[in-house]
């Protein structure tokens, strides 16, 4: 009898064995890429604020600590975001006529906080603490990038629950000496590893992986 | 008057797998002619109308549970694990002669195996497609059920590779692809049988597309061989690893009345057996309205019988074996359990499961019974009904009462869980109904084959 199907075919069927393997891979990988990429985790992309506010200026060209500003990352989960009094305690003197300050003036004037647009949002979920990272030598930098070259804020990591556990599977990797957590130019030396298991010792830091560790 | 029965039976036990009579063309003749007739039985749209129906029940209860949430289930703590996964357990169960027949037999070279091969197969897939579908409604939230999958995620987190729930997603998948690709090969010849004779240019297509171009060379064949003895190999493993697995979400956890060692043996001779009981249940009336009686021999019900009591043996041991090792471990809390079992409040259920599982299957000690249709039917009814209680009674009657008195409490399943259990099983019938329409439900080749081997024996 006749046959029911071109020779032709022969090349489709091989395709659409051999294309269903690879798209089987290809597809899992696809939601991994998106999901992580900057697009959804808007990690690398500076934000736009109420007021420009640089923290290169401020941190590198002034030298204020962090804690001038963010006074409680030491001993609360919260860093602290500035009252607009904070603000105003330079810049009732200096610049204190510049428009580009007025928002901050008017926040002043009328009581009302400024608008911040978050950069670094962890979900609801997630129980994170700023004090004991910083009280176990992970600096302020580790996490939130060259704040120092920052003219408008980004946020440096993609905060993804794999970013988190790269660190807590490692923390080795990423110590350093108490004093030099605030540091914003302190840069990695070259016997990290070394240095990194002395401090797990002394600091007492541990690995610290269970669900329940973040998730509580 | 009819000759002594059992002379008559003992005629049965060596008869045939197949009658007399039949050529190589006629064999191919009569199977095809199901699929490829003209002529539709008007019981085939009977039972496949109401099989459909108890399908749609099962879709609007799913839909309401999508869109309530598991809370109209019966289900509440301490007995979270209601008839979601007493379903699953007795499905998963079911799915297991196919297998069994199809690899084991294979292996061993049981010629009998030929007829309901094809049929049990099915019945494997149509039935882990049932049990697969319960973990996923009793989740909480059904659409993340691919958390369970080791899948790229950028939380760089792996399933907990510790938890017998996780094993349970490799060994039913796994059983699942074997045995739908076990099923598919052994199906390719016939699919080419049944190209080549199709007449509507449509038929042609479908069957002509699912063959995937055999011609039925030697070639062809040697592939065929080598394929269905390594898929057989990979399957027989797991017939046993499968329900022992399912075992383990029992068996891993330290509740009284789960957490003992003779689970997983028990739990495999127990899936074996109820997957016999659901072939006899379905291979009789098959046999009876197609007119297979010749195909399906007496021999074929008289073995199976046969395995049906071996199991069933094995799972009455495993009974004794567990109320025994309760008192025997001096354990307060294991005794308890099973002390509640047999007097509690659901004390019915475990006195009619071992009325049902242990008793009435001894029946089949006697040739009579396993040679005569009706009764090894009403055997089989029974054990699929009380290897369902079984499942009710490892799961619920353990869990309402363990260790803490406080916590106690009754269950009782709602319309939600009986609509679901139904739908099921009309999910069940629905794809064997289809199965047996459009697929040859007996292995044509097989057969033919059978019907020159056999030549030699009549002679």
């Amino acid at each position: 009898m006749a046959q029911v199907f071109h020779h032709s075919t022969n090349l489709i069927s091989r395709l659409t064995i051999y294309g269903f393997f690879l798209l089987a891979i290809v597809g899992g990988f696809i939601p991994y890429w998106i999901d992580g990429s900057p697009y959804v985790t808007e990690a690398n992309v500076p934000k736009v604020q109420p007021v420009p506010f640089s923290h290169r200026h401020h941190t590198a060209e002034l030298g204020i600590d962090c804690r001038y500003c963010h006074t409680s990352v030491e001993n609360s989960s919260f860093a602290g975001l500035p009252p607009t009094e904070t603000c105003m305690t330079c810049h009732s003197q200096i610049w204190k006529n510049s428009p580009m300050l007025e928002p901050v003036r008017q926040s002043f004037r009328e009581d009302r906080s400024i608008q911040w647009v978050r950069v670094n949002a962890l979900p609801e979920f997630v129980y994170f603490d700023h004090s004991i990272h910083v009280a176990k030598g992970i600096g302020c930098t580790t996490c939130h990038g060259p704040v120092g070259i920052m003219p408008l804020t980004w946020a440096a990591n993609s905060l993804k629950m794999s970013w988190c556990l790269d660190c807590h599977r490692h923390p080795e990797n990423n110590l350093r000496p108490r004093d030099q957590v605030f540091s914003i130019s302190y840069v990695e030396p070259a016997n990290q590893a070394e240095l990194g298991a002395k401090l797990v010792k002394q600091y007492k830091v541990y690995s610290l992986t269970d669900c329940w560790t973040c998730h509580r | 008057m009819e000759s002594d029965p059992l002379e008559r039976a003992a005629e049965i036990t060596q008869s045939a797998v197949i009658e007399p009579g039949y050529t190589i063309s006629t064999v191919t003749d009569k199977i095809s002619s199901i699929v490829l007739g003209q002529r539709r039985k008007p019981g085939w749209f009977l039972g496949f109308g109401a099989s459909f129906l108890l399908l749609l029940l099962l879709l609007y209860a799913v839909t309401v549970l999508f869109a309530m949430g598991v809370g109209i289930w019966g289900v509440s703590i301490p007995v979270g694990w209601g008839f979601a996964i007493v379903n699953f357990v007795w499905w998963i169960g079911i799915g297991h002669a196919g297998t069994l027949i199809s690899a084991i037999l294979l292996l061993l070279h049981q010629k009998w195996r030929t007829s309901i091969n094809r049929t049990a197969e099915a019945m494997t897939i149509f039935a882990v497609l049932c049990a697969g579908m319960f973990p996923l409604l009793h989740l909480g939230r059904p659409w993340l059920f691919y958390w369970l999958f080791p899948y790229p995620n950028t939380m760089w987190y792996w399933p907990q590779f510790r938890s017998p729930l996780v094993w349970d997603v490799f060994a039913v998948s796994t059983y699942l692809t074997v045995s739908l690709l076990f099923w598919f090969v052994g199906l390719i010849p016939d699919l080419a049988t049944l190209r080549d004779r199709a007449r509507t240019r449509a038929k042609q297509i479908v069957y002509g597309f699912l063959a995937m171009g055999w011609r039925g060379s030697a070639v062809h064949w040697k592939r065929y061989e080598i394929a269905s003895l390594l898929l057989a190999g990979l399957a027989t493993p797991l017939v046993v690893s499968v329900h022992t697995v399912v075992s383990f979400d029992f068996a891993i956890a330290i509740l009284p009345g789960w957490h003992t060692t003779i689970f997983p043996p028990y739990f495999v001779a127990g899936a074996i057996y109820s997957g016999f009981a659901m072939v006899l249940c379905l291979a009789i009336p098959l046999r009876k309205f197609y007119g297979l009686e010749d195909f399906i021999t007496m021999r074929h019900l008289d073995n199976m019988g046969k395995l049906m009591l071996a199991t069933g043996l094995i799972v009455a041991y495993g009974y004794m074996m567990e109320a025994f090792m309760a008192f025997y471990s001096a354990d307060i809390y294991e005794r308890y359990a099973t002390l509640n079992r047999m007097a509690g409040p659901y004390a019915a259920a475990y006195w009619s499961l071992i009325a049902f599982n242990v008793v009435v299957p001894q029946a089949l000690w006697s040739r009579r019974v396993r040679t005569s249709v009706p009764a090894l039917f009403a055997v089989a009814l029974v054990v699929n009904c009380a290897m369902w209680l079984e499942r009710f009674v490892i799961v619920v009657v353990s869990l309402h009462r363990d260790f803490l008195p406080s916590i106690w409490r009754m269950y009782a399943p709602t319309r939600w869980d009986w609509m679901t259990l139904l739908g099921s099983l009309g999910l069940f019938l629905t794809l064997l109904y289809l199965f047996i329409r459009y697929l040859p439900m007996i292995s044509i080749f097989e057969m033919r084959t059978l019907v020159t081997e056999t030549e030699g024996e009549r002679r």
